[in-house]
């Protein structure tokens, strides 16, 4: 099922990024270039041929693993990306962890203390957290933490606590999500006949919530922490470009800036790829976890 | 007491008018719809309040003006009048999201509604490119189509708009799915209704709201990617104002003049407020069974 979505989708891609204007090997030599060289550069990259022909020889090249090289830094699209990737999956990695290490016992917690303070409080976060802009919050959390209180690093990589600020940014909207999606399971779970059925038989409070109302609350949250995680990957490139971190999605950023195809090309090639594997194990965690769920279906 | 001055039973209001009862007992709900419409009226005079030229004349001999009575909202390094900006690129952040969802849910419609109305060979294939378009997250599909357009305002529209149509054909097609084979549209048929009466009467009133709810909580996510993607130089490129490019070109100053970057952050955050709680409210006020 993968293979061919990742087929269209890089069809899809090069249809939408050949429309890009403009005289690409002009653009790499520069304005004294003159038409022979603009010419025969255009050859090599064999831009002057059509675009089906163009799409075969891209993808007979992929399949050898090379995604060919930027046009305007001159380096190999795979090894760039590969060099960068720990990065953007260490900072999403650590901003999921942080939403759902905090989001789920949230949620749940609101749930059970349905109308209490706490109920009210996270609700607001959410709201909050909704409607806040993620380059804002960074930039602000920036300015007071690191250069008014000297906290934190401002940006780049150096130390450990640069990867304080930057998952907490990214991982703020997630958090959201994560408190409300377990506070509304956690809410449907315990109107179930199970739970109802649980406490007749005499069960305490504490065990009818922890064995039977929170495990069949998370299927459901599992299920959204797969789909944040392609909302992280977009997000990680407004955090990467607040915090400079060399990750892919500053290499995007610049790519798409200078118009370099091959890097956006490569790069939204290999992100969806890496989403769509993450689906699928989360699908696969699912059916695990809920034996209601028939993975042959 | 719902509309009227008389009273009568429950059962004898219309399903719209249920909904709309609903939706204005759902205070936060109108909290949102005052807070959208304080908002909406502003940007929509800004003429009045200030003419376009503040917002590009630049007057160096004023800049970095803290809040005062002739800049209530300061003024920026380049001594440009804030609240003029911010009133004009709200123009931009609101008309465009607008736009970016009316063209999503035209053309997800078309395709939606083909699919669930076709059926067989036509729905496959539709689907099959619907799919495609889900599986690229959304923010890459439309850095992706901005290196090919470039910057611009109705560039930005493009490309987000592309991202939002799956998610609306998805919606479109279910609900004609199930409307299609639902009693009283073979009531309908069996009255020798035609079909375009069909779908006006009966299968567009039953299937707009969670379509209407979905978009307006679709509103709220689109006005933030325009601004992230201005914050990031992809989107609305300055001197033209947009909420987000506003931050952007100010990012240096905020430390030192923070309300630089609070004022135009507060209005992101009250607009895309505004909108979730007039679309949760909806959601309730059609489907009073699944309150979150």
């Amino acid at each position: 099922m993968l293979i061919p979505v990742i087929l269209s989708v890089t069809f899809i891609l090069f249809v939408i990024l050949s429309l890009a204007p403009g005289d690409v090997a002009r653009m790499v030599l520069g304005q004294d270039a003159t038409p022979e060289q603009v010419a025969t550069l255009n050859h090599q990259m064999g831009l002057d041929r059509p675009l089906l022909v163009r799409y075969v020889r891209y993808m007979g090249n992929a399949m050898k693993f090379d995604f060919g090289r930027s046009w305007t830094g001159n380096f190999d699209v795979l090894a760039e990306f590969s060099h960068r990737l720990p990065y953007t999956l260490l900072v999403s990695v650590l901003a999921l962890l942080f939403a759902t290490a905090i989001g789920i016992p949230l949620g749940i917690a609101s749930a059970i203390k349905q109308y209490s303070l706490l109920d009210y409080g996270s609700t607001f976060i959410v709201m909050l957290l909704f409607s806040m802009p993620a380059f804002w919050l960074g930039t602000m959390c920036q300015i007071f933490f690191c250069l008014t209180l000297r906290w934190l690093p401002v940006s780049g990589i150096s130390t450990w606590k640069s990867f304080i600020l930057p998952p907490v940014i990214l991982g703020a909207n997630t958090l959201a999500s994560m408190i409300r999606m377990s506070r509304t399971s956690m809410l449907d779970v315990v109107k179930m006949d199970y739970i109802r059925t649980a406490r007749a038989k005499g069960a305490s409070n504490h065990d009818v919530i922890l064995h039977h109302a929170i495990r069949n609350s998370l299927i459901p949250v599992v299920t959204q922490i797969g789909i944040s995680f392609a909302g992280t990957i977009g997000g990680a490139v407004v955090t990467e470009s607040i915090f400079a971190i060399p990750g892919i999605g500053t290499m995007l950023i610049n790519a798409v800036k200078g118009r370099d195809v091959p890097v956006v090309m490569g790069t939204v090639i290999f992100i969806t790829i890496i989403v769509g594997v993450i689906n699928l194990v989360v699908d696969l965690i699912c059916a695990l976890v809920d034996p209601r769920i028939d993975l042959a279906s | 007491m719902l509309f009227g001055k008389k009273k009568k039973p429950l059962s004898e209001y219309s399903t719209g008018e249920l909904i709309m009862f609903r939706f204005r007992k759902n205070k936060l709900a109108m909290v949102g719809v005052f807070m959208f419409l304080f908002v909406t009226i502003f940007i929509l005079l800004a003429p009045l309040i200030r003419p376009y030229d503040m917002v590009v004349k630049q007057n160096i001999s004023n800049k970095l003006q803290a809040p005062n009575t002739q800049y209530i909202f300061g003024t920026d390094e380049l001594g440009r009048d804030l609240l003029a900006r911010i009133l004009y690129g709200g123009r931009i952040s609101l008309f465009c999201s607008l736009a970016i969802i009316g063209i999503a849910f035209v053309i997800g419609a078309i395709i939606g509604g083909a699919a669930g109305f076709f059926g067989g060979k036509v729905d496959t294939i539709l689907m099959r490119v619907v799919d495609m378009l889900m599986s690229v997250p959304s923010a890459l599909l439309a850095m992706a189509i901005i290196t090919a357009l470039g910057n611009g305002v109705w560039k930005l529209v493009i490309a987000l708009s592309i991202g939002q149509i799956a998610r609306f054909a998805r919606m479109v097609r279910s609900s004609v799915l199930t409307l299609r084979n639902m009693e009283y549209v073979e009531a309908a048929k069996c009255f020798g209704s035609s079909s375009r009466r069909i779908i006006i009467k009966h299968i567009l009133p039953n299937g707009i709201g969670p379509i209407v709810v979905s978009a307006t909580l679709t509103l709220g996510a689109v006005i933030l990617s325009i601004s992230s993607m201005g914050y990031l130089g992809l989107g609305v490129a300055s001197p033209t104002p947009e909420w987000g490019t506003i931050i952007s070109e100010n990012k240096v100053n905020i430390q030192y003049y923070p309300y630089l970057g609070i004022i135009p952050g507060i209005c992101i955050m009250l607009t895309v407020m505004s909108v979730n709680f007039i679309g949760d409210g909806l959601r309730d006020a059609f489907d009073p069974k699944t309150k979150s």
